[in-house]
Parts: C-alpha cells; structure tokens; sequence
C-alpha cells in the first residue's frame, strides 16, 4: 500500500501511534497516583482492578506491543533515511530552529525503550533485586510495599528519574510534531502547540518523578 | 576614489572539481572589501585577485544579484545564505561582517543536491518534482476576462505567500535530514488553494511527495531549520497544509 511506503504516511503513523503512547502515559500517572491514596485501597487496590480479568491485560498488552513496535520501527526506518538525506556534513553548521530535544528524538526514544524493558523487569516480572516482595494469603504481592521499598534504593530512583528527564525531551518536541504531522496546524497555532507541548511534557514528567522523589525522601512511607 | 574603509577577511570555502572530486577547503584572504559589497561582490574581489595570480577562481551560481532568482547556494557559517532572516547570498553586505572575520563558505549540502564544482550544486531533483505535480493541466483557451473565477481576497493572499518560493533550496541545505518538504508543500498549496489547482490536488500531492523521497531527500522531523533559512520567510504552516492534503488525497 502506498500509504505505507510514503514519507507523510509512515510519519503519520508515528504521529498516531505515539499520541496513542502520549495517552498510556497520561493514564499511566493517573493511575499510579493511586499511591497517594486517593482511592479506598490505594495503589494495592487499584493494581488489583487493573489485574482483575487476565485475558483484558493480554490483550491490552499486545495492542501497547504492537503500537510500540510500529512507532519504534518506523522511527528508526526513517531516521536511517534521514542520515541518508546528507551524506556529507557541513563542516560549520548554524542551528536556527532545531533544538536539543528534536535532534536527538531517536536516541531518547531508544533510551525510553530500554528504560520500558527495565520498567517491566522491575514492576511486572519483579526480577530486580532489592525490593521487598510481601505477599498475603491469596498469593497477591502488596504493591505498595513493593513500590516504596523499591525506590528507597537511590540507583533505582535515579535511574527513574533519568528517564522522565528522556520522556521529557522526548515529548516536549514529540507532542507538537504529532499536530504539525497530522495537518492540524497553522503559524497561529504553532507556537501556542510548541508551548502547550513542553508544558504538558513538564506536568507529566514532574508528575512521575514526584513518586520515586517523595518516597526517597522519606516523605511517602511504607 | 572614495574613502571607505577596507576590510580584510579569511575565506575558507569549499573547493571541488567536480562531482567525483573528494573536495577540500582552501583558505583565502579577501582583501579591499568595503562595507558596501555585498557577498557576492565580495567574492567578485577575491576571484579578481585569484585571476590575477594566475590561480582558479571560485566557481559560484548566481544570476540576478537583486533576492529573486535563487540561484546563489551558499552556506555561509553554517547557515544557508548566511542566516540574516529572508536574505539570498546577493542581499547580503559586508556590513554584517567585521574587519579580521572568518567565514566558512560551503555549498549547499544534501545527497539529492550533488555538487557540480566548488559552490555550485545540481538542483535538478527540485525540478523533477516540480514535474511530478507542480501545474495545473487545464484549458486556458483564449484570455480570460479578468475575476471570472473569484478567489476570496485571505486565500489568495495565503496561495501568494506560497508562491513566493524562489526554489533556491535553502530549506534542503538548512534541514538536518536534507528533506525537501518546505520546497514541496509551498507549491502543493499554492495550487491547492486555488479554484484551477484543487481539481488535481489530490494525484498532485501523492505524486511530488512521492518524487521528493525518490529524488533522495530525507524525511521531514518538524525541526523547522527550514522556515529559518528560506529567504522569502516560507512559513512550515504549508507543511501542515500539505500533510492534510496528503490526508484529504488518501480518500479521495
């Protein structure tokens, strides 16, 4: 299909898909504000709901694998292509425009994709030593606990941390880019999108580090 | 004989024989330049003195020296026609520069672009995809009365604004991937913004976005390295509008 060999169309299927992650994300906080207890239960409670009927999560975990996969692909397709655009560099060049985050999409993105599978050993797999895994009597693991005494480790919140700084580059150009991809965008709109971006980037990002912060610091407690 | 002060400036610039040539930067001294000159006629100096050793002078395009032919391709310090905002080569004075400056002088650089000699490039693949698209095919029969076809006075003036790309290809030199979608979306929305364009906007938009990737151009990341370096102030909003006409084309 010539939609899927295009450069608009592949680049507005990275628009599409990475929305669609921008989205897992914002959910994503809001439900990990659980920890703050907000709802009866907390986190354990909503990590219970959330686990409650297996074959949804399967199938919204091969849904998220699939979207990643086609945001990744296309994304190091296209860069590949897009080095390709100069084979030769200028020997000075004078950036006007570009900034540190949309010059290094492709290696932020990376990074986040190697901090996913991190995040997974961690959280979903438990693999990652130093954390305490209590359970009850049903077997369930007490999420909670498991949180807090995971981030009471400082290389674990650092490596957190690191991370939302990644996501923050990464979605501070990345939000913006999906409107101008996607059409939806003229030269009154742009400079409002490129602002509303970067702040929805920064919410998102202080949102995150809040919870590894707060419990290193003492202030969250188990 | 009028007393201007003289400046004296170190060029470095890209020197190429041909396409084949691995090319190299020679360094110059551009003596006896005023503040007057403007960047081509300061380079006019320089190949005067070079002619006078008996050496090559430096081969560079330009043709009408007044900011409308697009023909001067230089990236100067990095930034294509010099980086002063919506200024050619031509239009550009020494009076930006200083006594005792260096200047880089490259041409412009994108593997769809590939240099003839020195600072000149073949910019033949922003005609293919002019080409590709960039007309429209209808009967133009005998003149028509003027206004019988009424174009509101915002939409020409928007198609007009697109039309004010020279093809220069400064948005390709200025671009980080070497893409060519500033040149592309500008003539994609002049004509699609227009009542005699819009009957073939939808083949036309597939076509040149297809050509562009073919002629070797990289993709576009909304970087916008391209509105700054165009020297007719072409604003990425036409990217945007081409991007929904790609979109629009899908279903039409």
């Amino acid at each position: 299909m010539q939609f899927l060999t295009s450069s608009i169309g592949r680049k507005i299927l990275m628009a599409i898909t990475g929305l669609c992650l921008v989205l897992f994300v914002m959910i994503h906080l809001v439900g990990n504000t659980t920890i703050y207890g907000w709802i009866p239960g907390g986190v354990n409670a909503y990590a219970h709901h959330l686990h409650a009927f297996p074959p949804i999560v399967w199938i919204f975990r091969a849904v998220m694998l699939a979207i990643v996969t086609v945001h990744i692909g296309y994304g190091i397709q296209l860069t590949i292509e897009n080095r390709g655009g100069r084979p030769q560099q200028y020997a000075v060049k004078a950036t006007q425009k570009a900034t540190f985050a949309s010059e290094n999409m492709i290696w932020t993105g990376l990074l986040l994709l190697v901090f996913i599978v991190y995040h997974m050993l961690h959280f979903t797999a438990k693999v990652i030593p130093g954390m305490q895994l209590v359970t009850d009597a049903e077997g369930t693991v007490n999420v909670f606990a498991m949180i807090v005494s995971g981030f009471q480790n400082f290389f674990v919140s650092f490596i957190y941390v690191a991370a939302m700084v990644t996501l923050f580059l990464h979605l501070s150009h990345g939000i913006q880019s999906f409107f101008q991809t996607i059409g939806w965008n003229n030269d009154r709109t742009l400079p409002v999108i490129v602002k509303a971006g970067t702040l929805v980037a920064l919410v998102l990002f202080l949102g995150y580090v809040a919870i590894p912060l707060t419990i290193f610091a003492g202030i969250l407690k188990g | 004989m009028s007393d201007h002060k003289t400046m004296t400036l170190t060029l470095i610039v890209w020197r190429q024989k041909n396409a084949n040539d691995p090319g190299k930067f020679e360094t110059y001294s551009a003596k006896n330049i005023t503040e007057h000159h403007s960047f081509l006629e300061m380079l006019d100096v320089v190949n005067e003195d070079l002619i006078n050793d008996g050496k090559e002078p430096i081969v560079f395009d330009h043709d009408c020296r007044e900011g409308i032919c697009g023909m001067c391709s230089q990236v100067i310090n990095g930034a294509p026609h010099g980086g002063q905002d919506r200024t050619t080569v031509c239009q550009l004075h020494m009076r930006k520069f200083k006594d005792g400056d260096t200047i880089y002088i490259e041409p412009w650089r994108a593997r769809a672009f590939p240099i003839i000699k020195d600072l000149i490039v073949d910019r033949t693949a922003l005609d293919k995809i002019i080409q590709a698209g960039g007309y429209t095919s209808c009967h133009t029969g005998g003149a028509p009365d003027a206004n019988s076809i009424l174009i509101p006075k915002p939409i020409a003036e928007e198609a007009t604004d697109a039309a004010e790309c020279i093809g220069c290809g400064a948005c390709v030199a200025g671009c980080p991937n070497g893409a060519a979608m500033l040149f592309t979306s500008a003539k994609v929305s002049q004509l699609a913004l227009l009542p005699q364009g819009k009957i073939e906007a939808a083949a036309r938009v597939k076509n040149m976005t297809s050509t562009m990737i073919e002629c070797g151009f990289g993709n576009c990341t909304n970087h916008y390295e391209c509105q700054a370096a165009c020297p007719k102030g072409v604003n990425v909003k036409f990217i945007a509008r081409m991007n929904r006409e790609f979109i629009k084309a899908q279903f039409a």
